[in-house]
C-alpha cells in the first residue's frame, strides 16, 4: 500500500502537498519570531534563546528545536525527491518541444521548478550564514542573532541573495498552496476564490514580512 | 464486356422471403424465435470466434454482448479508437416505449408509428420486435451510467420529436448519440481487458471470406503499415454503417464508407432497398466548392423558426431588407395544417423545389431562411436562447452569422440510408454466418426513418438481438474444419484486395480521389437525391460506366501500399460507390412509386405530394450481384401488412 | 487569403521529422482549418507530393479524431476541436504552424497523426460500469439527484481528443482521467466500483508514460468541451479516499 502510494505520481503530489503546507506553516511561525527583530537586540536574542529551551521542563535542552529540525528537514527531502522524480518524469513525457512555443504554457511549471531549486540552494546558504555561521561575513557569534542578521545585511551580496529567494518563495507559495489544496482534493468552484485570497495573501505578508528584516537593516531601523 | 447502356437492364429472380420470423401474434414472436432458437452451450462459447466490424452502437453493443457471453470476438473499425464510430454524432435521442409519461404510448403505438413513418416498407415482426425491445435499452444504458437528462425528482427526462404525438424520447442534452456510443465503448472496453475481445483499431475490412457458401472470416488491412492480413471465425458481423457517403456532401463522418457492405454484396449477400435515402431538411448549405461535409442542426428547429424564401427570382437582398410581403413562407402556404412542421421528406422536397425555381438564397443559392425573429419578438430572446443557444452558437461558429439578428440558412443534406444489406428475421444475410446489423442492414426503418430511431435500431440489434440469434447459427453449424490463410478462397480475397491496391497505386494519372468521389456525389445527388424521375435516373446510369472508366484510366495515388496512406483509403472506397451508386440509380429507377424518402416525380398525387403504389411496390427489393456493371438479379420480398393497414400520408 | 503554413512532416515513427514550407493561395474566409489542408494536399497530390496526413472524421466537433497543434495551441485559437476552426480566425499572408500532439504517450504515426491508444487502455483499466448485457434494473428504479445527473453530464462531454495532453507542458492525462472518473463515480450505478475505478486507472495511466500535474491549468483552457480543472481536484479527492479505503 505505502509503495504503491509512492509509485504513483498522485502520491507523490499528495507527499509534496502535505510536506509544503508543513513548509508554509514553519514559514508563518518563522515569520513571527523574526518580526521580534524590530523590537531590538534583547527581545531577538531572548527568543533565540528561547528556542532552545522550547517545551522545558518537559524537553532536555535543544530537543524541541532539533525535533522541529528534523521534521523540516524530512519534510524538505520528501518534498525535493518528489519534486525531482515527478519532474524527471514530466520532462520525459515531452520528449520534443513544440517548435511553435508559447511563453504562458510553462508559468506555473517554471514558478515551482525553478524557483524550488532557488530555495534549495537559499536554505542551504541560510543555515551556513545564521546558523552554524560557516559563510557569515562578519565574525559569527553564536547567541548573537541580532548583530549575526544585522552582519549578514549589511553586505549587498546577502541583501540580494536574501530578497531574490523571498520573492522567489512567493511565487512558489502562492502557486504551492494552491496546488496543494487541489491535490488534496479541497478545491472546488465555490471555495476557489477563497484558496486564491489565501494564497495570494501568504504569498504577499510572507514576502513582505521577510523582506522587511533586510529592508530595515539597509535603511538603519535595525542596527 | 456489357454495353454501358445495358446497365438499366436487369432480371428477377426467385422471390425471397424472411423464413426466420414465427408465425402467431406479432406480440408473440419474438419470445417464440429466442425460445425456438437453439442454445450454444457456455463451456463451449469460448471455442466460437465471432468476428465483428464497426464499433458504433451496433457493432459496439455486439461486441460487449458476445463477449460477455463468453463468445471470442475479434473486433476491427477504422478509426484510431473504437470510441469515434459516427454513432457519436447523433443529437437528438432514442426512442423508448417506456410510457413514463402516461400519455398514452406502448409497445403497440411505437410499432404502429414505426411501420407508418416507414411509409409501409418495413416488416412487421421486425419493427415490433424493434418496438419491444426499446424499453430494455434505457435500462441497459442508465445501468452503464449514460447520463440522460433527469428531472428534479431524479427521473428520467422526456422530449417529443417529429412525426408522433407523444413524449417518448430519452436524451442527453444535443449528444444522446456520443453518450451512448460511450456506453457501449465502455462495455465493450471491459472486455477487451477482460481478454475477451481482440480489438483491431486502424484496420479496414476490405472483403469477405467465403468458404463452402459460409462466411468464415474477412480480409482487412491495417492501415498504420499497410499489411494485409486475414482473420477467420464462425461468423461475422457487419456493424459498418450506412453508405451515405456515396453522396460526397453528406452528415456522415468523413471516412464512414461503403466497403464492407459492398464487398459482402458482391461476395453474395444481396442488397435491398438502396433507394431509400434520407435527407435532412435543417442542415447548414455548402459555403462553397471546398466543402467537405455537412452539419445537421437538429430539427427541433421548426418548431420555433419559420422558413422562407423571396418571392421574386434571383433576389439578393440581405433578409432584412426584403419586406413581409415580398417574401415567401411557402410551408406555411402550401401545407397550412402542419406548416412549418411537415416531415423531414416533405420540407426537404420543398426546399429543393423554391431553389430550383431560381428563389435559393445565400452563396450559390442553395439555401433557404430559417427566420427566428417572429419566435424572438414573441418569446423574447432570452427564451429563445435557453431552448436553441448551444444550436445557434453551433451555427455562429460555422457560418459567422449570428442568427438571433439574421435568419439562419439550412438546406437539406443527405443523413440516413435506410438500405442496406438484406437480413431475414435473425438478422441473417444471404450468406450464411454472415450478419448485418445497425444502420448496415435493411431492416426497420422502411422508406423513412422517424426521429430518435437510428440510435434504438443500432442498440437493439448489437445487445438484444444479435446476441440472441446468433446462437442459434453457431449451434446449427458446428465447423467441420478450421480455415486458415491458405485456404483458396482466403487467398483468392487476399490476391483480388491486393491487385485492386496495386492497380490503385499503378494508374499515377492526373485527378485525385476526392475529384473522383466529389463528381459522384454531385451526380447521385442530382438524379438520385431529393427528388428522382426516370429520364434522370436513366442519364446517372448512363454516366456513372463513364466515370468508373475514367477513374481506372486518370486516377492518382502518391505514396504506396506499405504504409499509412489515406489517399489509398479513399480511392479504395471510392471504387466501391462507383458501383454502388449504380445500383442505387437502378433500384431508384426500377421502383417507379414515391414512398417515404424515395420520391419520383412521375408518381404523384394531383396536389404533388408522395403516391404509394402499393399493388405494384408493396415489396424489399433485393438486389444480387452479378458482376461490375452487368445486370443484376432483382429478389422480391412481399410485404403484409396485418397489424397496420397501409394509408396514404396526407399533411396538407 | 495567401497563407504560408509550416508543416511538421514525418515519414514513419523511426524517420525523424522536421517543419516544411508551403505557400497556399486562394484559400476562403468560409473554410474549416481542414478543408484549408484538403485544398493543401489535392494541390500536393497533384504535383506529384504526398499529401500531408491527419486524423480527421466526424468534423463536427464531437468524434474527437482532429488533432492539430496550430501555432502552439491544442485546435488552433478558438475553444473547440481543430474542424471547427475556420479561416476566418485568420488574416491574409499569415504563417501558421502545424504541428502533431507531443507526448512520449502518444507517439507520431505519420505527418500529424498520432497514436493515442493509450487513453483507450486507462479506459480498459476501469473507465466503465459492470453491467452485462440483460442484467439491468428497471431504469427508474434508481432516482440520481439532477445536480449528480448534470454532473456526470458535464464530465461525460470528454471526446478524447487529448488536446488536454497536447497543451499540459508535462504531457500529463489527469483531466482526460478525472472526466472519466467524476462521469463515472458520481453516479450510484457507479458507486461499487468506485474505489478500485480511480485507483486502477490512475495507476494506467502513470504505466503509459504520461507526465504528472503541476495544475498549470492549460488542459482545461484546451479542452474543447470546457472540462473544468476542478475535475483534477475532485479525481483527487477520489483518490486520496479509495487509497486510504483500499488495503492492496
Amino acid at each position: 500500500m505505502a509503495f504503491g502510494f509512492w509509485q504513483s505520481t498522485l502520491g507523490k503530489k499528495i507527499v509534496m502537498g502535505v510536506t509544503g503546507l508543513i513548509m508554509i506553516g514553519y514559514l508563518c511561525a518563522h515569520l513571527l519570531g523574526n518580526m521580534k527583530i524590530f523590537f531590538g537586540p534583547g527581545e531577538f536574542n531572548a527568543y533565540g534563546h528561547w528556542l532552545r529551551v522550547m517545551g522545558a521542563p518537559v524537553l532536555h535542552h535543544e530537543w524541541g528545536l532539533w525535533i522541529a529540525r528534523i521534521v523540516l528537514l524530512a519534510a524538505v527531502i520528501l518534498h525535493a525527491v518528489s519534486a525531482y522524480q515527478l519532474s524527471r518524469r514530466d520532462i520525459k513525457a515531452r520528449p520534443q518541444k513544440y517548435v511553435h512555443t508559447k511563453p504562458r504554457m510553462s508559468y506555473a511549471t517554471r514558478t515551482m521548478r525553478w524557483g524550488g531549486v532557488i530555495l534549495g540552494l537559499f536554505i542551504v546558504w541560510h543555515i551556513l550564514d545564521l546558523t552554524t555561521g560557516t559563510t557569515h561575513s562578519g565574525g559569527f557569534q553564536e547567541g548573537h542573532p541580532y548583530q549575526n542578521v544585522v552582519d549578514t545585511f549589511s553586505t549587498w551580496y546577502g541583501n540580494v541573495i536574501y530578497i531574490v529567494a523571498m520573492l522567489a518563495m512567493g511565487m512558489h507559495v502562492r502557486h504551492g498552496f494552491w496546488s496543494a489544496a487541489q491535490t488534496l482534493g479541497a478545491g472546488n468552484h465555490t471555495r476557489d476564490r477563497a484558496l486564491k485570497a489565501i494564497a495570494n495573501a501568504l504569498a504577499i505578508v510572507l514576502t513582505a514580512g521577510f523582506i522587511s528584516i533586510p529592508v530595515g537593516v539597509m535603511t538603519g531601523v535595525v542596527s | 464486356m456489357t454495353s454501358y447502356s445495358e446497365y438499366t437492364e436487369y432480371t428477377v429472380g426467385e422471390p425471397i422471403q424472411d423464413e426466420q420470423a414465427p408465425s402467431g401474434p406479432v406480440n408473440e414472436r419474438w419470445d417464440t424465435r429466442r425460445f425456438e432458437a437453439k442454445l450454444v452451450n457456455p463451456a463451449n462459447r469460448r471455442k466460437h470466434t465471432i468476428i465483428v466490424v464497426g464499433t458504433g452502437l451496433a457493432g459496439g453493443a455486439a461486441g460487449a454482448t458476445l463477449a460477455e457471453q463468453g463468445y471470442h470476438v475479434v473486433q476491427f473499425c477504422y478509426q484510431d479508437s473504437p470510441r469515434r464510430a459516427h454513432s457519436i454524432a447523433a443529437q437528438g435521442g432514442i426512442n423508448a416505449a417506456k410510457n413514463y409519461r402516461n400519455d398514452g404510448d406502448s409497445i403497440h403505438r411505437l410499432f404502429y408509428d414505426t411501420v407508418k413513418g416507414g411509409d409501409f416498407r418495413a416488416r412487421e415482426s421486425n419493427v415490433h420486435r424493434l418496438a419491444q425491445i426499446s424499453v430494455e435499452i434505457i435500462d441497459q444504458c442508465v445501468a452503464q451510467g449514460v447520463p440522460f437528462a433527469r428531472e428534479y425528482g431524479g427521473l428520467l427526462d422526456t422530449r417529443s420529436f417529429g412525426g408522433v404525438q407523444v413524449s417518448r424520447t430519452f436524451y442527453a442534452r444535443g449528444q444522446t448519440g456520443q453518450q451512448l456510443l460511450l456506453g457501449a465503448y465502455q462495455a465493450l472496453s471491459r472486455q477487451i481487458a477482460a481478454g475477451n475481445v481482440e480489438m483491431h483499431a486502424r484496420t479496414e475490412m476490405l472483403d469477405l471470406i467465403v468458404v463452402d457458401g459460409r462466411a468464415r472470416g474477412i480480409v482487412a488491412r491495417d492501415l498504420v503499415t499497410g499489411r494485409i492480413s486475414t482473420y477467420f471465425a464462425d461468423a461475422v458481423v457487419l456493424a459498418s454503417g450506412g453508405y451515405g457517403n456515396v453522396f460526397y456532401l453528406s452528415t456522415n463522418a468523413m471516412n464512414s464508407n461503403a466497403t464492407a457492405i459492398w464487398r459482402a454484396h458482391r461476395r453474395g449477400a444481396y442488397f435491398a432497398n438502396p433507394c431509400f435515402t434520407q435527407i435532412h431538411p435543417t442542415c447548414i448549405p455548402r459555403s462553397g466548392d471546398h466543402q467537405s461535409k455537412l452539419t445537421l442542426m437538429s430539427e427541433s428547429l421548426r418548431n420555433d423558426g419559420r422558413i422562407w424564401v423571396p418571392k421574386a427570382k434571383g433576389d439578393t437582398r440581405p433578409p432584412a431588407e426584403i419586406p413581409e410581403d415580398e417574401r415567401d413562407y411557402y410551408l406555411e402556404r402550401i401545407y397550412p395544417s402542419f406548416g412549418n412542421l411537415v416531415p423531414r421528406d416533405i420540407a426537404s422536397r420543398a426546399a429543393k423545389n423554391v431553389c430550383d425555381e431560381g428563389r435559393g438564397v445565400g452563396p450559390g443559392g442553395q439555401g433557404v431562411y430559417l427566420d427566428f425573429a417572429d419566435a424572438i419578438a414573441r418569446m423574447g430572446r432570452k427564451a429563445v436562447e435557453e431552448k436553441y443557444g448551444n444550436l445557434f452558437d453551433m451555427y455562429e461558429r460555422i457560418t459567422a452569422e449570428n442568427p438571433y439578428e439574421v435568419p439562419m440558412r439550412i438546406y437539406p443534406a443527405i443523413h440516413y440510408t435506410m438500405g442496406g444489406l438484406w437480413v431475414d428475421y435473425d438478422l441473417q444475410t444471404t450468406v450464411p454466418g454472415l450478419f448485418a446489423i445497425g444502420e448496415a442492414n435493411f431492416s426497420d426503418h422502411g422508406a423513412n426513418r422517424l426521429g430518435a430511431s437510428a440510435l434504438m435500431q443500432g442498440l437493439a440489434d448489437g445487445y438484444f438481438v444479435l446476441p440472441s440469434t446468433i446462437n442459434d447459427y453457431l449451434a446449427r453449424n458446428p465447423h467441420k474444419d478450421e480455415v486458415d490463410a491458405s485456404h483458396p478462397a482466403a487467398v483468392e480475397a487476399v490476391r483480388e484486395t491486393e491487385d485492386r491496391l496495386t492497380r490503385l497505386l499503378a494508374v499515377d494519372g492526373d485527378r485525385t480521389p476526392d475529384s473522383f468521389h466529389r463528381e459522384i456525389g454531385e451526380l447521385v445527388w442530382e438524379f438520385c437525391g431529393m427528388a428522382r424521375t426516370d429520364e434522370g435516373l436513366r442519364k446517372a446510369l448512363d454516366r456513372l460506366p463513364q466515370i468508373r472508366e475514367e477513374f481506372w484510366r486518370r486516377i492518382k495515388v502518391p505514396g504506396t501500399g506499405e504504409e499509412f496512406n489515406q489517399s489509398l483509403e479513399k480511392a479504395n472506397r471510392i471504387v466501391d460507390y462507383l458501383e454502388l451508386a449504380e445500383l442505387m440509380c437502378l433500384d431508384a429507377l426500377h421502383r417507379a412509386e414515391s414512398c417515404g424518402g424515395h420520391f419520383r416525380e412521375e408518381s404523384q398525387t394531383p396536389d404533388g405530394e408522395a403516391a404509394r403504389r402499393d399493388e405494384e411496390f408493396s415489396y424489399a427489393a433485393a438486389w444480387e450481384f452479378t458482376d461490375t456493371g452487368a445486370a443484376p438479379v432483382l429478389h422480391k420480398e412481399q410485404l403484409t401488412f396485418d397489424y397496420v393497414h397501409p394509408t396514404q400520408r396526407s399533411y396538407a | 487569403m495567401k497563407l504560408t503554413l509550416r508543416v511538421w512532416r514525418q515519414k514513419n515513427p523511426d524517420t525523424p521529422g522536421a517543419m516544411a514550407t508551403y505557400e497556399l493561395d486562394g484559400v476562403s474566409q468560409d473554410m474549416s482549418f481542414l478543408e484549408m489542408l484538403d485544398v493543401l494536399n489535392e494541390e500536393l497530390i497533384v504535383k506529384g507530393e504526398e499529401p500531408v496526413a491527419f486524423d480527421h472524421d466526424c468534423r463536427e466537433g464531437i468524434c474527437g479524431a482532429c488533432s492539430l497543434v496550430i501555432n502552439g495551441d491544442a485546435h488552433g485559437p478558438e475553444r473547440t476541436t481543430t474542424c471547427q476552426l475556420h479561416m476566418r480566425s485568420f488574416r491574409d499572408g499569415d504563417t501558421i504552424d502545424i504541428e502533431p500532439w507531443r507526448a512520449s504517450a502518444f507517439p507520431v504515426i505519420k505527418d500529424l497523426v498520432v497514436d493515442r491508444s493509450a487513453f483507450d487502455r486507462v479506459i480498459q483499466a476501469g473507465g466503465f460500469i459492470t453491467a452485462p448485457t440483460g442484467s439491468a434494473p428497471e431504469a427508474h428504479a434508481t432516482p440520481v439527484p439532477k445536480a449528480d445527473a448534470d454532473y456526470a453530464f458535464e464530465h461525460a462531454e470528454c471526446i478524447g481528443c487529448g488536446a488536454c495532453v497536447a497543451a499540459c507542458p508535462n504531457g500529463a492525462a489527469m483531466l482526460f482521467t478525472s472526466a472519466k472518473v467524476n462521469h463515472l463515480n458520481v453516479l450510484p450505478q457507479g458507486s461499487p466500483e468506485r474505489e478500485t475505478r480511480v485507483l486502477d486507472m490512475v495507476a494506467q495511466m502513470d504505466a503509459e508514460g504520461f507526465g504528472g500535474c503541476t495544475l498549470a491549468g492549460e488542459c482545461a483552457t484546451a479542452c474543447p468541451k470546457g472540462i473544468p480543472l476542478f475535475s483534477i481536484t475532485a479525481m483527487n479527492k477520489e483518490w486520496l479516499r479509495a487509497s486510504r479505503k483500499v488495503k492492496r
